[in-house]
């Protein structure tokens, strides 16, 4: 598991959507990179036919009936929304 | 010598009220008196709505004077961490990707809160989105430590933590990920509970990390922490990840459950790093419920020394995930400079978030993605089953476990926020019960040489709250730690 | 060099539920903008999914139908990437566990006429899992709306194994889902209302080769026709690519169906990394015999089957089915006015259903289940009909009030005066004799075979009667007197 070389700050940066200066880059990079040194030694952990853990304690079928409810009603909606028109959120023109 | 109000139990000031002593605005007035006083040294309060606390505090009385009090609670004024929801009032994390957020909706603990009559008067400063063990990492500045203002209070929940040790809450709610309830407990003097995973709701809970995070209370007693878990207990429909199990009277059966127990002592929580003066008064403690005739019994969780490595990325890879959702496209901050919509995502999350939570989201996107998903994230997992069962495991000798809840006691700011290594050493004895599930409970056990609070942590066995609080009890009953307040 | 297509299709379907995948407030299509949404919708901080066990209901019952295994454990994943549309910057689906494996859909290719069937054959699928739809986004001159109305509606992405081969294959197998869905309940799949969804995964090989060529994504098919047409035109600007010695890329095209081009996406943007994993927030889903078995009994006839049982017990034409089966409504109604009406009708009514039935609804605009028509009408008129109490001129009056009332026919027929005059046959076997005595070519024709020379008779006949003849009765008197 020998990746700690491999973390690339730019790619993993725009994975984030995370505009970073080139001093954060320098200053994360190392600092990431001696927390996953630390985490290296996870490899030396057997962990053949070990179920991984998703939840801390097993519950399955947990649901809701089909039952409508009133929503939160548009201005609530919008109330913290940084820009709005027509009862819609504004975004910049997107380009697909 | 009595205390003065502000440092009174709920136990203490609901019977006063019931008495018809004290009223609910009175109380109130007194802790909003406090809150001043001690807010510019400490600045534990990220928000406070005086005529909100009062207006509530009112309606209180006026309940009582109706013949309709809700309990032990109501008329209480108890201050939420500020990463839990209430309608119309401000909810930050701390970051100033939520400076401006006002919340439309309550997260069910406040429901319950309110329907228990609680006044919940101010939200409480963290550490960003509840990222770190010391309250520096908020966007709105640190929080001093009561006992000596030049320390930490600990965190992430250290708002919660100092709002309670300096009176200015009655109880306080915090969110434990990685143990940022007890640790805060720990290094104010408090109780400090950490609840099983699933027994209270996290709906309206800023998520951090989900399959860890929950919420629990923090209090001057074990009494009032069993009144306030009781509060918040319960199954809830709008999570996903809530337990249906049957909630007891925490309080009552504080008196009922009786010792002699059988505690475990795990070895690996007494290595190299452990703070001699915290050993020693954690020794005390062992010694004391040894004495009790509780039958204390060596034990092993082998995999210790892989929880900070597990914790770091199951926390970091599910933060990466639930924090995308602050974009600065619905609510939160977004930047004056978006060129185009990339620049709104790029640019928003960069000015809004601070380096803590920036690192963790690097880390946490780093080990889910491509190529690495199975050497981090999938093998963390099977860790964590690993971890899981090593408690498992000694359930079957002991009942709880006791150890020390931080290494070192309060630590002064800026000692450790240029070394994110190191800060997250400070959390290697409370993680490991966020992995497993577990309750667990920090509670004060003595004070160092120059008296700050040192934190015993007792875990205890899953939704068997009852227990863990009946054996803290059992400590605190003969031990006056919480009849000293700070100095301030 | 032989190239051959090859076509796998990613079909999107909205789950016609109350409330949202996961949470409960309502879904719905052309509401306000930004009304149904709730803090989980808007994915406002601390908040929660929870499922809604009728889309899993219907998910189920929609893999039943399509013979897929009915996995006994899946889970949630978190698909993750920033689109504003998406409100939590991941979209809840199901990755490596979905809950429908395998099964096929069963699809009819176009026949070598309009009124014959054309050949059957199984579509393979690879999964079909539940997820949850995103917003929608309204582009103006210089910036977008949003709008998360759309935002958390089930969806079931039924995903196709890559083994068709034609535009027309993909047209039918689009249609045969939708039928499907359409019966099931599952789904009304308006296109329209973005109901129904297709992407397509298009490439080329030379015929033989078995490895896979290099694959486009054809976005933007929303509408039936757009798809058969987009598929076409993507075949042939590959193979267009190919001859001219070009290399075709990996890469999403945007079909536009009303110019009947297509256009290159998303070349600049980043490359994805999902980096799925499972849902925290979400508890696995476990299915065991009981609940399957409830829900099988659940899943109607399938429409292919229902055409085929309609073709062999009713004697109806194929052409008159394929009108029938598409409308699950409008096929029941068929059957049981066929039944009512007794045996050998069955023709009479589809051609009533097909023409005039159809016909009234278009013009009112109402949906069957709306109209006034109720199949004991239906087939009382045929009755009349046939027993010669009414003729065919009187019957389409006969019809259309029945369609705007509800009235019984034979109420109609006695109130407006309609029914056929009673013929004297006496008179009447004059008037044939007459007539036959007439038209000699016509009595040679029919002697030696031409069965339609009889209605050369009928005309002269049916004006002495001044229209009121019953033609039944024309018929069988004429034909008695003919075999004389
Ligand atoms: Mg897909
Ligand atoms: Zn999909």
């Amino acid at each position: 598991m020998s990746k700690t070389a491999e973390l690339n700050i730019d790619r993993v940066a725009e994975l984030s959507r995370l505009a970073l200066t080139p001093e954060e880059k320098t200053r994360f990079s190392a600092q990431l990179g001696s927390i996953l040194g630390h985490i290296e030694q996870l490899a030396k952990v057997d962990v053949t036919g070990i179920e991984p853990t998703a939840h801390a304690f097993p519950l399955n079928n947990v649901w809701a009936a089909d039952l409508a409810q009133p929503g939160l009603g548009v201005s609530a909606a919008l109330r913290n929304a940084p820009a709005q028109r027509d009862h819609m959120i504004v975004v910049p023109k997107v380009v697909d | 010598m009595t205390a003065p109000l502000h440092f009174q139990s709920i136990a203490e000031l609901s019977t006063k009220i019931a008495a018809g002593q004290l009223s609910a605005v009175e109380l109130t007035q007194s802790i909003i008196a406090r809150t001043k006083a001690i807010e510019p040294r400490v600045h534990a309060f990220n928000s406070f709505d005086e005529a909100d606390a009062l207006s509530q505090a009112a309606a209180s009385d006026a309940r009582r004077s109706a013949g309709q009090s809700a309990g032990l609670l109501d008329g209480i004024p108890v201050g939420l961490k500020d990463v839990i929801a209430v309608a119309g009032q401000p909810l930050t994390a701390s970051s100033k990707m939520l400076a401006n957020f006002v919340s439309p909706y309550d997260a069910t603990v406040t429901q319950k809160l309110q329907r228990a009559g609680a006044v919940l008067h101010g939200r409480l400063n963290c550490d960003e989105f509840a990222m770190g063990s010391s309250t520096e990492n908020s966007a709105f500045g640190p929080t001093s430590n009561p006992w000596d203002l030049t320390r930490t209070p600990g965190g992430s929940s250290g708002g919660s933590a100092a709002a309670l040790a300096a009176g200015a809450a009655v109880a306080t709610l915090g969110s434990d990920t990685g143990g940022s309830i007890r640790q805060p407990a720990a290094l104010c003097g408090l109780v400090g509970l950490k609840p099983t995973y699933g027994l209270i709701s996290r709906y309206g809970l800023i998520a951090y990390a989900s399959s860890l995070d929950q919420i629990g209370p923090f209090a001057r007693t074990v009494e009032d922490a069993a009144i306030m878990l009781g509060a918040i207990a319960g199954h809830d429909p709008r999570d996903s990840t809530s337990f249906k199990t049957a909630i007891p009277d925490y309080r009552a059966e504080l008196k009922t459950r009786r010792g002699p127990w059988k505690l475990g002592i795990p070895k690996e929580y007494f290595g190299a790093g452990l703070d001699p003066e915290v050993g020693a008064a954690v020794e005390k403690a062992i010694a004391f419920y040894r004495s009790q005739g509780c039958e204390i019994r060596e034990v092993s969780l082998p995999h210790t020394q892989y929880c900070l490595d597990t914790y770091y990325i199951i926390a970091t890879a599910e933060a990466s995930s639930n924090l995308a959702r602050y974009d600065g496209i619905r609510y939160g901050h977004r930047t004056s400079s978006a060129k185009n919509l990339l620049d709104v995502y790029q640019k928003s999350r960069a000015e809004g978030f601070g380096d803590e939570v920036k690192r963790r989201i690097i880390l946490g996107t780093y080990v889910l993605s491509s190529g690495y998903y199975d050497a981090y994230y999938l093998r963390a997992q099977k860790v964590r089953t690993l971890i899981r069962q090593d408690f498992l495991n000694a359930y079957r000798e002991v009942d709880a476990l006791i150890t020390p809840t931080s290494p070192i006691p309060a630590f002064k700011i800026g000692e450790k926020s240029a070394d994110p290594l190191a800060m997250y050493l400070c959390d290697i004895y409370t993680i490991g019960v966020n992995l497993a599930g577990l309750p667990a409970l920090s509670l004060p056990c003595g004070f160092t040489q120059s008296g700050l609070p040192i934190g015993l942590q007792l875990i205890g066995q899953p939704f068997r709250e009852a227990d863990l609080l009946a054996t803290a009890h059992a400590y605190e009953q003969v031990h006056g730690w919480n009849t000293q307040f700070p100095s301030l | 060099m032989n190239y051959e297509a090859v076509i796998g299709l990613e079909v999107h379907v909205q789950i016609k539920t109350h409330s949202k995948v996961f949470t409960r407030v309502g879904a719905g299509f052309g509401h306000e903008p930004n009304t149904l949404t709730d803090p989980v919708v808007l994915a406002l901080p601390g908040t929660l999914p929870v499922m809604n066990k009728a889309a899993l209901d219907a998910i189920i019952k929609a893999g039943l139908m399509l013979g897929c295994d009915i996995a006994p454990v899946c889970k949630w994943d978190r698909k993750q990437y920033f689109y504003p549309d998406s409100p939590k910057n991941y979209q809840i689906s199901q990755y490596d566990q979905p809950i429908c494996l395998g099964g096929s859909v069963e699809i009819e290719l176009p026949g070598a006429a309009r009124n014959v069937m054309g050949e059957h054959k199984k579509i393979a699928l690879t999964r079909i899992h539940l997820e949850e739809d995103v917003g929608k986004l309204n582009h103006h001159a210089t910036d977008s709306l949003v709008d998360y109305n759309r935002a958390g509606t089930p969806l079931m992405e039924i995903v196709s194994e890559p083994v068709m081969h034609t535009a027309e294959e993909a047209f039918a197998y689009l249609t045969s889902i939708r039928n499907t869905m359409i019966y099931g309940g599952i789904s009304d799949c308006d296109m329209e209302k973005g109901q129904l969804r297709c992407d397509a995964n298009i490439s080329i090989r030379p015929v033989g080769e078995t490895k896979l060529g290099t694959k486009v994504e054809l976005k933007n098919l929303n509408s039936i026709s757009y798809v058969r047409d987009g598929i076409a035109h993507e075949i042939k600007r590959q193979l267009a690519v190919v001859a001219a010695g070009g290399k075709l890329i990996q890469e999403t095209r945007d079909y536009d169906g009303v110019a009947g081009t297509s256009q290159s996406l998303r070349s600049k943007e980043m490359a994805h990394d999902y980096r799925y994993f499972p849902d925290p927030d979400l508890m696995p889903v476990h299915v065991d015999e009981a609940w399957k078995a409830e829900l099988r009994r659940a899943c109607p006839e399938l429409h292919f089957d229902k055409q085929r049982r309609l073709i062999a017990e009713y004697q109806v034409p194929y052409t008159i089915t394929s009108v029938l089966i598409p409308d699950r409504e409008l096929s029941d109604f068929f059957e049981a006015t066929a039944q009512l009406a007794g045996k050998g009708r069955a023709q009479a009514i589809g051609n009533w259903i097909a023409n005039d039935l159809l016909r009234e609804l278009g013009a009112a605009k109402v949906p069957l289940s709306a109209s006034k028509i109720s199949p004991a009408n239906l087939a009382a008129l045929i009755q009349l009909l046939d027993a010669g109490a009414l003729l065919n001129a009187a019957a389409k009056e006969v019809f259309t009030t029945m369609f705007a009332t509800g009235d019984a026919p034979a109420a109609i027929v006695a109130r407006l005066g309609l029914a056929a005059a009673p013929t004297d046959t006496g008179e009447l076997e004059a008037w044939c004799r007459e007539s036959i005595a007439a038209n000699a070519k016509a009595l040679a024709e029919f002697k030696s075979g031409k069965e339609s020379a009889i209605n050369a008779f009928k005309g002269s006949i049916m004006k002495a009667a001044k229209g009121k003849a019953n033609p039944k009765l024309v018929d069988e008197t004429l034909r008695r007197i003919l075999a004389e």
